[in-house]
């Protein structure tokens, strides 16, 4: 079961790199970063954690994954977060959403949203620990060198 | 040397970055470096999703752009990241700039359609299994994924709203599902159709939009979440008036 989560969602994370346009070179990277971030959301969620934490934690990894590809391969971040984080966005739960406002269930609707933007709000958390947890990096590691 | 030229070098790169999708506070830390690295003084750039503004030595060069056309390309963004830090090492002059951001302008990077069609079909299938599907829902969502895909760069083409390309697609994916389905071909018709929308549905808008958001781009946060509810509006009717018959 687990390899065929790892499978699919390095082919999902890589496909969607295709649809973005990422550069060849970057591929492989992008289908990477979104495997581990998948599967440790996967993990934890199947493990009984809540599914916003979880995502929190996911995109925590796929963040510090993505700053350390894109140092190690001179590219900008977005070009490997964007596909890395895509097995967590919540798309699907968006789509579902709007398919119960427009099927008139405003019950289902109203919290299937609110549901989306927890889990946005989450995937963008757990982007900017990483990118303050780089800055942080960066800073110490510069007053190490001048001291 | 000339601020005019810095100054329209500086608005192209911003261009072509917000063109392909970069986030606004790359694309005013992008166009910043540019200017200041060729001599500018106190360089302010203000980037929205649909227009950038760029001063510079106290306003005396000002300029405006308005960006129409919006993608993901993040081939562009690297490209154009690419020569900024070669104007900013200073390996760069003005001229060969300007020429380097032209070519980055005109060319077009993009996979060919029927290799991104493939990879939409692709990532449909595996979402499908990846949201709690089972095996016989690979190939249906693969199939209705794909074809939605191509429905939809189809009808780009011809239809400049994106909003009624995103319905045509998403209604082309829920009649795929709906019919094989009846014919006893997958299992869940949610997670077939769910997994079949995810290359369409705006996720990372969403999530960019909340991003701005946090880091203080009210603007630009508020501009891109509205863009990808009416995105995201769009597919959710499309499917639904399949659903209504």
């Amino acid at each position: 079961m687990i390899t065929a989560q790892l499978m699919t969602s390095f082919i999902a994370a890589a496909g969607f790199g295709v649809i973005f346009n990422v550069p060849r070179r970057a591929l492989i990277q992008c289908g990477t970063v979104g495997m581990a971030g998948w599967i440790l959301y996967y993990m934890l969620s199947q493990n009984g954690m809540d599914v916003v934490p979880a995502t929190i934690f996911g995109a925590i990894l796929a963040g510090v994954l993505s700053q350390f590809c894109a140092k190690l391969f001179k590219m900008p971040v977005i070009v490997i977060s964007v596909s890395g984080i895509i097995p967590l966005v919540p798309g699907g739960v968006a789509y579902d959403a709007m398919r119960h406002f427009v099927e008139n269930d405003y019950y289902t609707a109203v919290q299937l949203s609110a549901k989306v933007m927890l889990l946005a709000g989450a995937i963008a958390i757990g982007l900017m620990f990483s990118e303050v947890a780089n800055q942080l990096m960066k800073k110490i590691s510069r007053k190490d060198a001048a001291s | 040397m000339d601020r005019e030229l810095i100054a329209n070098v500086s608005m192209m790169a911003g261009k072509i970055m917000l063109e392909s999708g970069a986030e606004t506070y790359r694309v005013e830390d992008t166009m910043n470096r540019i200017a200041s690295a060729f001599g500018l003084e106190d360089v302010h750039s203000y980037a929205t999703p649909t227009g950038i503004n760029f001063s510079a030595n106290f306003a005396e060069v000002t300029k405006f752009i308005r960006i129409q056309n919006r993608a993901t390309d993040l081939q562009k963004i690297d490209e154009v990241n690419r020569v900024s830090r070669d104007i900013t090492a200073g390996n760069l002059t003005i001229q060969e700039a300007l020429e380097s951001l032209r070519a980055v302008a005109k060319a077009k990077m993009t996979f060919p359609y029927l290799i991104q069609i493939i990879a939409a079909a692709l990532v449909s299938g595996s979402f499908s299994f990846m949201f709690g599907g089972v095996w016989p829902d690979f190939l249906p969502a693969l199939i209705s994924g794909g074809v939605g895909y191509a429905v939809m760069l189809g009808a780009a083409k011809l239809i400049e709203v994106s909003f009624i390309a995103h319905f045509i697609a998403s209604f082309f994916i829920g009649l795929f599902a709906m019919i094989f389905l009846a014919v006893g071909f997958g299992d869940n018709l949610d997670k077939v159709i769910t997994g079949a929308v995810m290359p369409l549905v705006p996720g990372l808008h969403i999530t960019n939009a909340v991003r701005d958001l946090l880091a203080g781009h009210l603007v630009a946060g508020v501009s891109k979440g509205v863009e990808s509810i009416l995105t995201a509006f769009a597919i959710g009717a499309g499917v639904a008036v399949v659903f209504a018959f």
